[in-house]
């Protein structure tokens, strides 16, 4: 039984991980129904920031916080630059484009941080939690940045002028920009909070998996299927996603023999296809409806 | 997106591609297999090595070309296919002591099954969907080749090694040379039956489905089973290419084929033009020779000059090395006009 508990919190705290890159790549989706396969390399960019603020002596929660204005701004900046005049290009230019930011992000970082493995500093520490044994400090504050960014992102979108603006112009654009709403900044701010979030994945994730360039190929892979999962239409649905994907796969990995972590990519490969096959639409998101 | 917008917006249509346009002329075909025909007799054995390579990925290419620009689906998954078709050959030559050329067939055949299956679900998603699924699919390959399960087959995280064949009835050639002139009798074989694909019922049949669905699908077309079959055929070009592939490289191992192969395929299709089959070989040319120069300038450049690259081509001209082709002819058209 604690060996249930235990597989259960820790898939928790690696939900929350999945949680925070589902929720990410279903606010670029809803603002402009494209999938960013970048989202990954933009958090482990990020991610490699924050490293380097640290070298450079900056504490640890002021080189978050800078982390996180730097991936704002650099989120904005590639829609402006990149994406928003792409807007109306097919799909098909639109999935290059995304293609073509992973392999830019991802050499770049190579290039100029090295390809070799690197540790990466926790400010919770890996000592138990509270004394148990079930979970690991690092873990419960994994859990718990996401848990309280979650409930920011709640209010902002909630109860701020600037949230209630972003949703009107994810969900009806056109009445939005009637009521005086600039739609178009509005998508450059969901990039740039979706790249902010993504950071925050990469920083909270960093300890566990080590920092390299490729370092966020597997989270994004469950990103994606927790994004599936609760719907591509549905923020909620993300980060419920995100947390149910993070404890199915440490419950696979402990009580199916064979599954264990040289099977983690197929099996988020399966659990995509299953989803998309089974119920397309996710737990919560909205059945796509085709007019004939 | 609205639940309003939804219902009335379409999937954009990729643009149409006439059918004329989709190939060379007689006269510049024949150029083109006059010039490979005789390339390998002029250079040392590492260009034609690089040349065979060259065939090889136009191959691959040109697959992703008929199911992107023939029959308008995406893939971002197409190094699991290559993966599959290498392995397929390799493990039948070292494990079963098959013969070379007869291992191709079964790669071929292998792939389209594999494809084929894969496209029973793939069929119902369509875009982002789809493309999302391939990516998934080209990122789980290199764990599922390493499994344990396989190592006694596939060698695991080792690969397996390939002997090169030699030149058979004792024909004064170099095993290069021999390999390339069989990759290029196999890479005109599997072209001239693109082309003829394309042109064929079927070929029209993955048009319509390319230009409009439902349309396809009223006048009698069985929109699941051509696209799985389009999905299917190109697995199939893709498998043969990777068997190829393990020949002329002679290893196989499963951290050659991750998504930044799939990733390089896709970019050869996007610079040779959606949907214009020649452009295959261009594609295929810049995705093995620009990486080349890039690492000679830094290591680790690669990614970020292709990347670079296809950006400019997506802005520039979205249609690719077509696009060049075509203002190429209207000037040559207007200077002998002249």
């Amino acid at each position: 039984m604690e060996l249930f508990t235990n597989q259960i919190l820790a898939g928790i705290a690696t939900g929350a991980i999945y949680a925070c890159m589902a929720l990410a790549v279903v606010m670029i989706y809803q603002a402009i129904d494209h999938l960013n396969f970048a989202q990954g390399e933009m958090a482990m960019f990020s991610t490699f920031f924050s490293w380097q603020l640290m070298q450079w002596g900056i504490p640890y929660w002021w080189a978050f916080l800078i982390t996180l204005a730097f991936s704002f701004v650099g989120g904005v900046l590639i829609e402006r630059l990149l994406f928003k005049p792409l807007a109306k290009a097919p799909i098909l230019t639109n999935v290059a484009g995304f293609i073509a930011l992973f392999a830019i992000i991802n050499s770049v970082a190579g290039l100029i941080w090295d390809f070799t493995i690197k540790q990466y500093p926790t400010p919770f520490g890996s000592s138990p939690f509270l004394g148990s044994q079930l979970i690991s400090t690092h873990q419960a504050g994994m859990i718990g940045v996401t848990v309280g960014l979650l409930i920011l992102l709640y209010f902002f979108f909630q109860f701020t002028r600037m949230g209630l603006a972003m949703r009107a112009a994810a969900s009806l654009p056109e009445s939005a920009r009637l009521v005086g709403i600039n739609t178009s900044w509005m998508i450059a701010l969901g990039w740039g909070m979706a790249a902010a979030i993504g950071s925050i994945a990469g920083i909270l994730i960093a300890p566990v998996v080590f920092l390299e360039p490729n370092m966020m190929g597997g989270v994004l892979i469950y990103g994606f299927a927790a994004a599936v999962l609760g719907g591509l239409t549905s923020p909620l649905g993300a980060v419920v996603g995100g947390f149910l994907v993070g404890i199915f796969e440490n419950l696979a990995g402990t009580y199916i023999p064979g599954v264990g972590n040289e099977l983690k990519l197929p099996i988020a490969l399966a659990l995509i296809i299953t989803v998309l096959v089974v119920k397309p639409a996710g737990l919560f998101g909205r059945p796509i409806v085709k007019r004939v | 997106m609205s639940a309003v917008q939804e219902v009335v917006t379409e999937a954009p249509a990729v643009e149409a591609v006439p059918k004329r346009a989709m190939t060379l002329g007689y006269g510049a075909s024949l150029i083109m297999l006059a010039l490979l025909i005789a390339a390998p007799l002029f250079v040392k054995n590492f260009i034609i090595f690089q040349l065979t390579m060259l065939l090889i990925y136009g191959l691959a290419v040109l697959a992703l070309n008929i199911l992107t620009g023939g029959s308008g689906q995406f893939s971002l998954g197409q190094s699991a296919f290559y993966a599959v078709g290498a392995y397929t050959s390799a493990i039948l030559m070292e494990h079963v002591g098959m013969n070379y050329a007869l291992t191709l067939p079964v790669a071929g055949i292998v792939c389209f099954g594999f494809g084929f299956l894969f496209g029973q679900p793939a069929l119902r998603l369509s875009g982002v969907y789809l493309a999302l699924a391939t990516f998934a699919l080209a990122t789980a390959m290199p764990q599922l080749l390493k499994l344990g399960y396989f190592e006694h087959w596939t060698g695991g995280v080792q690969g397996l090694v390939v002997t090169k064949p030699d030149a058979p009835f004792g024909l004064p050639m170099s095993q290069d040379m021999w390999l390339y002139y069989f990759t290029l009798a196999i890479t005109i074989a599997i072209y001239i039956f693109s082309v003829n694909l394309l042109k064929s019922r079927s070929g029209r049949a993955f048009m319509a489905i390319r230009d409009n669905e439902i349309a396809a699908s009223a006048m009698g077309i069985d929109v699941a089973l051509y696209k799985t079959l389009a999905f299917g055929v190109s697995a199939g070009i893709t498998g043969v290419a990777g068997g190829l592939g393990a020949i002329a490289v002679q290893f196989v191992a499963p951290d050659g084929y991750t998504i930044t192969l799939a990733i390089s395929l896709f970019l050869g299709m996007v610079v040779g033009g959606v949907g214009w089959l020649p452009g295959s070989i261009v594609g295929s040319a810049f995705i093995i020779f620009v990486p080349n120069i890039a690492e000679g300038i830094s290591k680790g450049l690669s990614g970020a000059v292709f990347g670079v690259l296809l950006f400019l081509v997506i802005f520039l001209v979205p249609h690719g090395a077509r696009q060049v082709a075509i203002v190429a002819q209207q000037l040559i058209g207007k200077l002998k006009r002249n």
